[in-house]
C-alpha cells in the first residue's frame, strides 16, 4: 500500500468513525427492525434498539483504531459478550452460524443508503471510497459475529457433552441383588468417576451382590482404562459386590494381553449373557432351557 | 534392495484429552485405509493410545505424525510421537513394566513396543522425547528389530 493511499484510508475510516456517532439513532431505528435483533429481543423493541446502539458504538471506536480489518481490534471486545448471548440465543432457536452471518449482512445496505445520502450534502466528497471502507467494516462484523456464533456452538457441545456423560451411564437392576453398567464410548478419567459413583450409589440402594461392567461399547482398552476399571471393581468390592467384566471382544483380549494388563483378579466373561448367568448361578438360581431341560452353571 | 517410501497423512497436536480421542479416531481411520484386519488396528490404536497419552502427561503436550509407508508389496503406518519435555533420564527402565514416575501402571511403554512391528524412542533429558512405531500390514519388509 502507498503511503497516499494509506492517508486516504486513515481520513477515510475517520469519517466513517464521525458518521456512526453522528447518525446513531437513525442507523439504530433501522437496525431494531432487522432480523438479528428483532429474532433475538422479541418482547421489547427498546431492548433491541439498546442493543443495536452499542453495537454501532462499537463500530464506531473501530474505525476511530483505523483497524477495520481486524478482528481482535479492542473496539470489537466490547460487543463480544452482547454478542455471544444473541449468537447463542439464536442458536438455541435452530440458526446455522452461516445464517446468523447473512442476519448481520443484512444489516449493510439501510446503513450504506444513509451514508450516501449523508456525504451528498458535503460538499465535492465522492462517496465511493467511503462506502468501500463501510463495507470492510461491515464484513470484519459479520466475521467476527461468525467466529462468535461458532464458539457459542462449541460451549453448547461442551454442556451437552457434560450431560450425556451423566445419561450414558446408566446402572441397570437385572435381577434382585444384580445391577450393570453397559459402559458405551470412550472412558476417560471423567467419564470412569461417573460411572463408579453411579455404581456404588446402585449396589448400595439395589443391596446388590453382583455388578456387572459390560464394555461391549468401549472402542479401546489402554492401560488407564484398565486402571480404571480394576478401580472400580476394587471399589465394588469394597462395598460387598463381586463384579464381573463382560464384553471384551477378542481383539481386545489380544491387545489386553500384550499391552501386559494382568486382570487376573476380576472376573470376566464372554458376553453379558454369560455374566448374568454366572451371577444368578453364584445367587442359587438357575436358568433351564425348557426344551431340552440343560441347565446350570456357566 | 527395496527402498521404503512414505507419504505424510497427518500431524495432529497432543494437548488435551480431546485431542487423544482425536488421534485414535486417526489412526483407526488411517490403519483401515492400509489395510490392517481388526486385531492389528485395534493394537495399533492402543499403541498409540499410550504414546500420546505419554506425550501430554509426561512431555506435556506435543504432536503425533503419521505416515503411510510403502516398501516393495508391503504397506505399513508409521507415527511419530514427539515433545518438547522432560525426556526420559533412563528408557531401559522407562520401558519396564510396572515402573512409573506417575500413578500409572507403568506398562504404557513397554506395552506399546509389544503391539507394534518396530518400535525406537528418541530422548535426551532437557530436549524431549520421539517414540516411531511402525506396524505393517502382513509380514513385515525387515526382520522385527530387536528391542533396546
Ligand atoms: N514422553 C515422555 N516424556 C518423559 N517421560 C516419559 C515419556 N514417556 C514415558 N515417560 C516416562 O516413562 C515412564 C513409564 O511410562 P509408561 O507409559 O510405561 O507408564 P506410565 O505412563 O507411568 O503409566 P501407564 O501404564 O498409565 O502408561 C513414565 O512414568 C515416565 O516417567
Ligand atoms: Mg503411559
Amino acid at each position: 500500500m502507498t503511503d497516499q493511499s494509506t492517508a486516504n484510508r486513515g481520513t477515510s475510516t475517520r469519517i466513517i468513525s464521525d458518521f456512526l456517532q453522528r447518525r446513531r439513532e437513525q442507523i439504530v431505528q433501522r437496525w431494531a427492525d432487522e432480523a438479528l435483533f428483532r429474532t433475538v429481543f422479541t418482547v421489547s423493541r427498546d431492548e433491541a434498539a439498546e442493543a443495536a446502539g452499542s453495537l454501532v458504538e462499537a463500530l464506531a471506536s473501530v474505525a476511530a483504531s483505523g483497524r477495520i480489518e481486524d478482528l481482535r481490534a479492542p473496539g470489537f471486545t466490547g460487543v463480544r459478550e452482547q454478542l455471544t448471548r444473541m449468537a447463542a440465543s439464536r442458536a438455541r432457536g435452530g440458526a446455522a452460524p452461516s445464517q446468523i452471518a447473512d442476519e448481520v449482512a443484512a444489516l449493510r445496505p439501510s446503513i450504506t443508503d444513509l451514508l450516501i445520502t449523508d456525504l451528498a450534502g458535503s460538499d465535492g466528497e465522492a462517496s465511493g471510497p467511503h462506502v468501500v471502507t463501510l463495507t470492510v467494516l461491515m464484513g470484519t462484523l459479520r466475521l467476527f459475529v461468525m467466529e462468535t456464533a461458532l464458539s457459542a456452538g462449541e460451549e453448547i457441545i461442551d454442556r451437552q457433552r457434560l450431560q450425556l456423560l451423566e445419561v450414558a451411564t446408566p446402572v441397570i437392576k437385572l435381577w434382585s441383588g444384580i445391577v450393570a453398567v453397559p459402559l458405551i464410548g470412550t472412558l476417560d478419567s471423567a467419564r470412569s468417576q461417573v460411572v463408579m459413583e453411579s455404581l456404588l450409589e446402585a449396589i448400595v440402594d439395589q443391596q446388590a451382590k453382583f455388578a456387572i461392567l459390560d464394555i461391549t461399547g468401549v472402542p479401546t482398552v489402554d492401560s488407564l482404562v484398565a486402571q480404571h476399571l480394576m478401580k472400580t471393581v476394587a471399589a465394588a468390592r469394597l462395598m460387598g459386590a463381586e463384579c464381573i467384566v463382560s464384553g471384551i471382544r477378542p481383539a481386545i483380549a489380544q491387545t489386553i494381553v500384550h499391552l501386559g494388563i494382568d486382570l487376573g483378579s476380576v472376573i470376566t466373561r464372554a458376553s453379558l449373557a454369560d455374566a448374568l448367568a454366572y451371577a444368578l448361578h453364584q445367587e442359587g438360581a438357575v436358568i433351564v432351557d425348557r426344551a431340552t431341560g440343560a441347565g446350570g452353571p456357566r | 534392495m527395496t527402498e521404503t517410501s512414505g507419504r505424510v497423512a497427518a500431524c495432529l497436536p497432543i494437548r488435551s484429552d480431546t485431542d487423544l480421542a482425536w488421534v485414535r479416531q486417526h489412526v483407526r481411520q488411517a490403519a483401515a485405509e492400509v489395510g490392517f484386519g481388526l486385531v492389528e488396528q485395534t493394537k495399533l490404536i492402543t499403541a498409540a493410545s499410550e504414546l500420546a497419552r505419554n506425550t501430554l502427561v509426561h512431555g506435556g503436550g506435543g504432536q503425533v505424525e503419521s505416515v503411510f509407508l510403502d516398501h516393495g508389496r508391503a504397506r505399513g503406518l508409521r507415527l511419530t510421537f514427539t515433545d518438547e519435555g522432560p525426556g526420559i533420564p533412563d528408557v531401559e527402565r522407562a520401558l519396564t513394566d510396572g515402573y512409573t514416575s506417575g500413578g500409572g501402571l507403568g506398562l504404557g511403554l513397554g506395552g506399546a513396543r509389544r503391539l507394534v512391528h518396530e518400535f525406537s524412542i528418541d530422548t535426551s533429558p532437557g530436549h524431549g522425547t520421539s517414540v516411531t512405531v511402525v506396524c505393517w500390514v502382513g509380514v513385515p519388509p525387515r526382520p522385527r528389530e530387536e528391542a533396546r
